[in-house]
């Protein structure tokens, strides 16, 4: 069988959608015929004429576009082409759909694909990770999916779902990450997965950062330490419960993200587990985020900024010591 | 005057139209609007300077005949965002006089239940949309309203906003208009010129002769209205809407007005100059319309004085009740920002 790209399954999770379900449809800059700057929605707008709609470069009015069309019981999934862009668009998605069903009690159900995340050459408006900023609006749902399988069902699950996602794709992931089949079941929504059960350390990641942790605990298990994995999947909401369990099983902490740390998703779960499970811990947690500057353009720069497989297991050698 | 500005002038002579508005219902039906409304603002100003109202109040006095006039050309099934000043028009498109009441006194029984209030209240499920604060951010949340009814085939549906001239400047209006007019969306615009954003006078807002020149610039249709003039509005809005029901695309109306109070009750508005207020665009609208009716016919002194005190009663009445319902409980309150995340019912966990 080919494999199948975390790409090709975000495509062909919004054509199942399309093809499931009349009430969705695609707007977004480029998505038409073109099929998307990253191809994302290829032969969409021909296997389904009239669904898969070329939006002006007009983020906000995307959103309020999709919102209006929410409330009128359609299920819009909007293309940020990068989820950079998505700031132009902040204010219908954090004072419009967020706040929607809390005011009225009418549902927002939308979603908002952000190709997310660096890439060589990227640099700082096409790299950004935004999902700790929408994240922190109640109303909002966050998802982040780190493998082929999870992007597919996910992205599925964010459809179906009464409430507005933002869903935060990671372009380094698009092309190198493989599946040889999708899955026709998922995890439960807002679960975490132990991505790989250890005893030594837990090291919490979700998106991209979950394949340097991978490798990094790959790297420690030839010094004999046995690191545990957990991917999150979906940042909000959190799965504090499958967090702390695992801390409890190994007393220490590292929290990995490619965001800046001030405010984010890894100050978050530390700030859980510090008030939830301060008597699991055996030692202080830690957190390893991207370097506080914008996302720089050159490799070996950007190589750098970001948290990677030798940055992870550095970081998890001083924490084994501590 | 620049050739453009000549192009629209001319495109939108209206001595030979038809003007389809202009009916003796319609007329009457609005200036009972405004009646309404104009009773209601004093009963709502009066509860904010006697403390029982919290956090603003801001009335459309001297708009009232521009916003009724859009309120009643719309029907059952359109789309209407209305903006801070459109009372009249929000009674003529069905919002009632006990959930104005209910939402400015944050009653738990509003359709706000006390977590939005004053102008910020609607029934998106019922077309009736509830603005935000940030300006321009409705056009395009109308825009997405008359694309769901164009997926599903529904057809001589009409979506409408305001704004003020103000709010113009905004990139969500921009956005917002130049979407519809890509999608030709039966989207109606009414920008109340009220020559003060706030306190921000019009040469510190805009540099164009004229904001209907705009329209223009959109490709979409623009027309003028006198703001103060309720046949007038009536007309020209009904013209908009009609045109936009029967498939022409989007339609910008503009009309110059003074509100006749503050941004707020707050604001004494004495950045207005008196000049201006004693200018033609300062005479009271609701006065006009009452002129007007009476001279036509349309009304007798007896029937009007029978509508006022009529209405004056059920305010008084209504704002009696509401003052007795119940504030929402924080002990009771459903502290959950979620349709369906972290509901019981649902496996969808929010810890």
């Amino acid at each position: 069988m080919s494999s199948i790209t975390y790409l090709e399954a975000i495509r062909l999770a919004q054509r199942r959608a399309l093809e499931e379900d009349p009430r969705v449809f695609i707007y977004g800059q480029d998505v038409g015929g073109f099929g998307g700057a990253f191809k994302a929605t290829k032969n969409l707008a021909k296997e389904f004429p009239g669904r898969v709609l070329d939006a002006p470069i007009s983020e906000d009015a995307m959103v309020g576009l999709a919102i209006g069309a929410a409330i009128e019981g359609m299920r819009p999934i909007v293309e940020m082409q990068f989820a950079d862009f998505s700031t132009c668009g902040f204010n219908q998605i954090v004072n419009q759909a967020a706040t929607l069903f809390y005011r009225t009690g009418t549902s927002c159900p939308l979603v908002i694909r952000l190709p997310s995340g660096g890439t060589p050459g990227g640099g700082p408006f096409h790299s950004q990770s935004m999902e700790a900023l929408y994240a922190h609006y109640p109303g909002l749902v966050v998802m982040t999916p780190a493998t082929v399988e999870d992007v597919y069902t996910m992205l599925l699950e964010a459809v179906a779902l009464d409430d507005p996602v933002i869903f935060c794709e990671h372009k380094f992931l698009y092309y190198h990450l493989k599946a040889d089949k999708l899955p026709e079941e998922a995890l439960p929504f807002g679960k975490a997965r132990i991505a790989r059960p250890g005893r030594d350390v837990t090291v919490v990641a979700y998106s991209a950062m979950l394949h340097e942790a991978l490798a990094a605990a790959e790297e420690l298990s030839s010094d004999g330490y046995d690191i545990e994995v957990v991917d999150l999947r979906c940042v909000r909401p959190i799965d504090t419960d499958t967090i702390l369990a695992s801390v409890a099983r190994t007393g220490r902490l590292l929290v990995l993200s490619e965001a800046w740390p001030w405010g984010g998703v890894a100050a978050e779960v530390i700030a859980r587990v510090a008030t939830e499970g301060f008597g699991l811990l055996d030692a202080p947690p830690q957190r390893l985020n991207a370097r506080e500057t914008p996302v720089p353009y050159h490799p070996a720069l950007w190589g750098t900024h970001r948290p990677t497989a030798s940055s992870v297991a550095n970081s998890l050698r001083q924490l084994l010591e501590l | 005057m620049n050739p453009m500005v000549a192009a629209v002038g001319q495109k939108n002579d209206f001595s030979g139209v038809n003007r389809i508005g202009n009916t003796r219902e319609n007329a009457r039906r609005s200036y009972r609007t405004m009646l309404e409304s104009r009773i209601l603002e004093e009963k709502l100003a009066t509860l904010y300077r006697s403390g029982k109202i919290v956090g603003g109040v801001f009335l459309g006095r001297g708009q009232e005949a521009l916003s009724v006039a859009l309120g009643v050309h719309l029907r059952k099934g359109d789309i209407y965002a209305p903006l801070i000043r459109d009372q009249a028009g929000r009674l003529a498109f069905g919002d009632t006089i006990l959930d104005t009441l209910r939402t400015y006194l944050g009653s738990s029984l509003g359709s706000m239940r006390g977590r939005d209030g004053n102008i910020h209240r609607g029934r998106p499920s019922e077309g009736y949309h509830a603005m935000i604060s940030h300006l321009g951010a409705m056009v395009s949340t109308v825009c997405g309203s008359l694309m769901a009814k164009r997926f599903r085939g529904e057809t001589g549906v009409v979506g409408a906003t305001c704004i003020g001239e103000g709010g113009t400047s905004t990139g969500s209006f921009h956005e917002g208009i130049n979407l519809a007019a890509v999608e030709k969306l039966p989207l109606v615009v009414v920008v109340a010129n009220n020559q003060f954003a706030y306190s921000t006078p019009n040469n510190r807002q805009f540099a164009c002769d004229d904001l209907m020149i705009r329209a223009e610039g959109y490709g979409i249709k623009g027309r003028r209205a006198e703001g103060n003039d309720l046949l007038d509005c009536l007309a020209v809005i009904g013209e908009a809407v009609g045109e936009a029901r029967a498939g022409g695309g989007p339609q910008l109306v503009v009309a110059d007005l003074l509100r006749l109070v503050g941004h707020g009750e707050h604001d004494d508005a004495s950045y207005i100059p008196a000049a201006l207020k004693e200018s033609p665009l300062g005479r009271d609208c609701l006065e006009l319309a009452r002129t007007a009716l009476l001279e036509n016919g349309w009304i007798s002194d007896e029937e009007n004085a029978q509508w006022l005190s009529s209405i004056e009663n059920e305010v008084d009445e209504t704002s009696t009740k509401v003052l007795r319902e119940p504030a929402p409980d924080p002990a009771e309150e459903d502290w959950n920002a979620f349709s369906v995340v972290g509901r019981s019912d649902s496996d969808e966990e929010e810890t």
